[in-house]
């Protein structure tokens, strides 16, 4: 018995190594690439509802114009969907201007809607372009209930400072470290926070953290439709602490033609940050439409390509 | 620098391995939850696997019943537990408790059972009773069987704690969440290297806490070898 044990355990072993070495020659997260079609344009996204919804709008908008697009939904975090975007297996992807300028330069400074995306058009890489941004937002921000914000006169995040309880701040584990984080309410408004990671991007388990007290803010994207329906008080933030997140799509420049910018910037300038909280009500409330038919609800409401 | 020599830097600096969030403290905790589940399982599985694999009972409905907890996604579990029970350690304790009931169960029943019906009937006509057979016969017999469960639970329970780190929890899951979305990927890494040793280190533990229970008896002939040795003996005999 002993004997084959240790040969089995040193078969794993070396099963192992040999996984390691060939993962670390390569990027594990490559995609696998495929030969683009030149007459049809591939919107992807990232893995969560409204990036999907964006997606499927983007597609939708090209079709009715006699574009041929079709959906890969649900690619993952940006690193996943940039690779596909750089391997050619996707060539349109919605994105927000803030993140996208920190991903590409992680040294940059803009904050305001006109800065970022200002900044954005140097940042992005030789063959890639963004165009134009919506007025809808999808970025973070920072909620109180409706009882603490009376009970403390707070109503924007320079009140904060003056509040004689702790802060216990429910956001996302990297929170402890963005500019608009834990940092930058230290240093730009003088509040001592604590953060208590809860890694559900403004989800169900942080917003039920904050109505049951063992949070005094929340970071909820201020697209997520709980806001409203928990009657929340999204702080305000006078001195543009909070990284501008507009929507713009990301487009490789082969295939970002005319008629395709055409398309997509009519979209961009319909759109607005209500009807992405009432898409994303749709998605995630008792309705659960799928994106696909928000989408197109959407684009048939609007009646933008007459 | 590939990223396994990144990840082996972050894992050798002294620097991230004090302090409150630093690699002992969080080795520490991951430990201690692991434990906590652990016993707390043991606990309730292991009276109950012993009464069934006795007994007999019941088995048709506890075994298929915790076999489709077990079923249950850990992740959903917690999510779900915590919005009842808030953000503290207590949900994820439970889901990582119905987690790691089966194995223990599973461990603690098939030991019992396994026991020859020979041998136990051997005990009963020596004039044991019922508790003293299996407390003197069943127990020690199905003790290797027993630990094994609990070591296929540890494993998972080490494995699976780091997810419980979506909350506001301490333990390796932390250099997980943490690490993800900042794309520090030599932490991510070396957080998963330390899971994988944590585990290998306990799974070593308890195999040889395995050996060490096993009886004598049962370790000097396994039951194959007994059987083997013995028939042919018995045949000239008689």
């Amino acid at each position: 018995m002993r004997p084959r044990h240790a040969l089995l355990a040193a078969g794993i072993i070396a099963t192992g190594a040999l996984a390691l070495t060939a993962c670390s020659s390569g990027d594990p997260f490559e995609e696998p690439s495929t030969s683009p079609d030149a007459t049809s344009v591939v919107v992807g996204s990232a893995a969560f509802p409204e990036a999907e919804i964006l997606a499927y709008l983007y597609a939708a908008a090209l079709e009715e114009n006699g574009i041929d697009a079709s959906v890969t939904p649900s690619i993952g975090a940006r690193d996943a969907y940039i690779a596909a975007l750089q391997d050619g297996s996707i060539d349109l992807v919605p994105e927000y201007t803030g993140n996208l300028l920190q991903y590409f330069d992680a040294e940059a400074t803009a904050q305001s809607s006109e800065d970022v995306y200002a900044a954005l058009g140097d940042a992005v890489p030789e063959g890639y372009e963004v165009l134009d941004q919506a007025e809808a937002q999808d970025a973070d921000s920072y909620n109180v209930t409706r009882a603490f914000s009376e009970q403390y006169g707070v109503t924007s995040l320079a009140d904060l400072a003056g509040v004689p309880v702790a802060i216990n701040v429910g956001a996302n584990p990297e929170f402890a470290e963005r500019p608009y984080g834990i940092p930058g309410l230290k240093d730009v408004y003088g509040v001592d926070a604590t953060l208590v990671p809860i890694n559900d991007g403004g989800g169900p388990n942080t917003l039920q953290a904050l109505l049951s007290g063992q949070v005094q803010l929340a970071d909820i994207y201020s697209t997520t439709p709980s806001i409203a329906e928990n009657d929340l008080v999204t702080l305000e933030d006078p001195e543009h602490m909070i990284l501008a997140q507009n929507v713009v799509p990301l487009i490789s420049s082969a295939k970002a033609t005319d008629d395709v910018a055409r398309v997509l910037n009519t979209v961009q300038a319909a759109l607005t940050t209500e009807d992405l909280i009432a898409m994303n009500a749709r998605s995630s409330g008792d309705e659960k439409a799928s994106s696909e038919q928000i989408a197109k609800d959407w684009l048939a409401e609007k009646k933008l390509f007459g | 620098m590939s990223a396994y020599a990144e990840a082996l830097a972050w894992l050798l600096d002294p620097a991230n391995w004090g302090g409150a969030g630093g690699i002992g403290a969080r080795l520490a905790e991951h430990l201690g939850y692991t434990l906590l589940s652990l016993l707390v399982a043991a606990v309730i599985a292991l009276p109950a696997g012993l009464a069934i694999g006795h007994t007999g009972r019941g088995k048709t409905v506890v075994v298929p019943f915790t076999g489709a907890l077990r079923a249950l996604p850990t992740l959903g579990l917690v999510t779900l537990l915590a919005l009842g029970l808030g953000i503290g350690l207590l949900g994820p304790l439970i889901a990582l408790v119905i987690l790691a009931i089966p194995p223990v169960l599973a461990g603690a029943y098939a030991g019992v059972e396994s026991v020859d019906p020979e041998t136990r009937d051997t005990a009963r006509a020596m004039g044991l009773s019922s508790w003293q057979v299996l407390w003197r016969v069943e127990v020690p017999l199905a003790l290797p069987l027993v630990v094994g469960g609990l070591r296929s639970a540890c494993l998972q329970l080490i494995a699976t704690w780091t997810v419980a780190a979506f909350l506001p929890l301490g333990g390796l899951g932390r250099f997980l969440y943490d690490a993800l979305p900042v794309r520090d990927y030599a932490q991510l890494l070396g957080g998963s290297i330390l899971v994988i040793l944590l585990a290998l280190l306990a799974d070593g533990v308890l195999a040889l806490a395995q050996r060490a229970l096993t009886p004598a008896g049962v370790r000097a002939g396994r039951a194959p070898h007994v059987r083997t040795a013995r028939r042919p003996v018995a045949s000239t005999a008689s």
